[in-house]
């Protein structure tokens, strides 16, 4: 033990005890700073993550309303809302599942809440069905006239404006007014209840709309005449032209 | 004695290098925590029997199929007690509008959360379109990079999550954050953000947001399963993320995502 350390110089030895306490003291405060379970798993204390995973749930998912409400949901299965949740309208729903009795979920009424999705909106997809509020059937209920829960129209629809109704206001103020869709538009009569899968067409070539616009063409004298052979190549007019509002840019 | 006994007495190079070659290995030890099988046993045990490793997860979103109707960021406040004020969002939708003269505006009032109002504008508009956003959960988040304290982490099936007792609340993952995605909790003073509702995947539900999209324009999976509407979907679609090229890795999907979106 007496020659241990013999030949280290003493400022050495004094210098090496101060470099021991400091690291004792780095290690030690580290010790005491970093969470216990830091680093468990990754970078990361490993008690957040149960934390975040335990958060309490209120949306309790489609499956569990299904269990006790299995009317509704074969009816809704079949009908326009199928892919839609029942907390989507009727709001989270979890303290519901667990007393069912207590907790009532939300029901929607009057007129405010089908036009979150179903007011028309230049920018919400073609196709989507959409209604003017302030013209469809002003202070009735929705509920009135469709079943939420299998929302077809209360009768078949008569006319093309029913669900159109955008196209045919742009129509109205067109020069093309007094055409009526079904002249362009070859349509089975069960579009008007099958309408995603029986659809209507458009006219196929550049003589549809010849019929009226060639050079030569005794109908319609106001309309304009151009020589369908050269214009427009190889294109269909309504490729270029907006027939629903010809004289938009 | 011999000069080449000497010689093996000391250490020659030879022998220096062989140690350094030797410990150098040392090196390529894996350390990686999560492939350890007690540790990933004693995580799905804790996680309720959910195994974090089985799984990444990823949303898909339609972009032609949104509405705009708002259901998901109004969902999400609700499951996750986002605060009230019209400016804190986990998840929010915007709506494009591409100006005939190629001026791009976008708006998103409140999040879309009371839907939109109908475009006014007197200007020809050549098209208009929603965006649901959200965090993109990427593969290189940026944020994590950042965080000075490791209070932002990826778990093991890719989410990024925050911990909100560790978050010293200084913004930096804020910046970070090229997507906007994340806000500070105006209460609790730390950064806060869309967890995938870590909460409910554990329990094998959906995210908020996507249970109650009314069209599908949210499609949740797992991007290790085989056969699920995510998969099918990423199959189906051209496929983009938000901004490329930075190289952040989004687990968040666009189908036909148009150029305006930034």
């Amino acid at each position: 033990m007496a020659s241990f350390g013999k030949g280290i110089p003493d400022q050495i030895k004094r210098l090496s005890v101060v470099v021991i306490l400091v690291l004792a003291a780095f290690f030690i405060g580290r010790m005491l700073l970093i969470p216990r379970d830091f680093g468990r798993y990754d970078h990361f204390r490993a008690s957040a993550l149960f934390d975040v995973a335990s958060q309490e749930v209120e949306f309790a998912g489609q499956d569990i309303c299904t269990e006790c409400h299995d009317d509704i949901s074969s009816q809704k299965a079949n009908g326009y809302h199928q892919g839609l949740s029942c907390e989507t309208c009727h709001g989270p729903a979890a303290k519901h599942t667990e007393s069912p009795d207590e907790v009532t979920p939300f029901k929607p009424s009057g007129r405010e809440y089908c036009p979150i999705c179903h007011a028309y909106l230049a920018s919400r997809p073609t196709g989507f069905p959409m209604i003017i509020v302030e013209s469809h059937n002003p202070m009735k209920a929705c509920t009135v006239c469709h079943n939420p829960h299998d929302p077809k129209p209360p009768q078949i629809p008569r006319g093309c404006e029913a669900c159109h109704a955008e196209i045919a206001r742009t129509k109205a103020v067109s020069h093309h007014v007094y055409i009526p869709c079904t002249r362009c538009h070859q349509t089975p009569e069960e579009h008007k209840v099958n309408p995603r899968t029986y659809r209507p067409d458009k006219p196929k070539t550049r003589e549809f709309c010849g019929a009226c616009h060639a050079e030569g063409s005794t109908e319609a004298p106001e309309a304009i005449k151009i020589d369908i052979s050269t214009h427009g190549g190889r294109y269909v007019c309504w490729q270029c032209h907006y027939p629903h509002l010809p004289e938009a840019r | 004695m011999s000069k080449k006994a000497k010689r093996k007495q000391k250490k020659s190079r030879r022998d220096a290098l062989k140690t350094l070659v030797k410990s150098s290995l040392l090196l390529f030890v894996p350390l990686d925590v999560p492939n350890d099988p007690k540790l990933a046993e004693e995580l799905k045990e804790n996680l309720g029997g959910y195994d974090p490793t089985k799984h990444l997860w990823g949303m898909g979103i339609q972009i032609e199929r949104c509405i705009g109707c708002g259901r998901c960021a109004w969902a999400c406040k609700t499951e996750n007690k986002v605060p009230k004020e019209p400016f804190f969002f986990r998840t929010w939708v915007e709506r494009y509008i591409v100006h005939r003269d190629g001026e791009i505006t976008v708006d998103s009032p409140e999040g879309g959360i009371h839907g939109f109002q109908p475009i006014t504008t007197e200007r020809h508009i050549l098209r208009s379109f929603f965006v649901p956003k959200l965090c993109n959960h990427c593969e290189n988040p940026p944020c994590v990079q950042v965080c000075p304290v490791g209070a932002t982490f990826r778990t093991p099936d890719g989410v990024i999550l925050v911990d909100e007792e560790y978050c010293i609340g200084c913004r930096y993952c804020i910046q970070a954050c090229p997507y906007g995605a994340r806000y500070l909790h105006p209460e609790k003073r730390v950064a806060d953000k869309c967890t995938f509702c870590y909460h409910r995947i554990v329990k094998g539900l959906a995210p908020a947001c996507v249970e109650v999209c009314p069209t599908q324009a949210r499609i949740f999976g797992d991007l290790k399963g085989r056969a699920s509407p995510l998969v099918r979907f990423m199959r189906m679609n051209k496929i983009n993320v938000l901004k490329p090229y930075l190289n952040t890795e989004p687990k968040v999907y666009y189908a036909n995502l148009d150029m305006a979106v930034k």
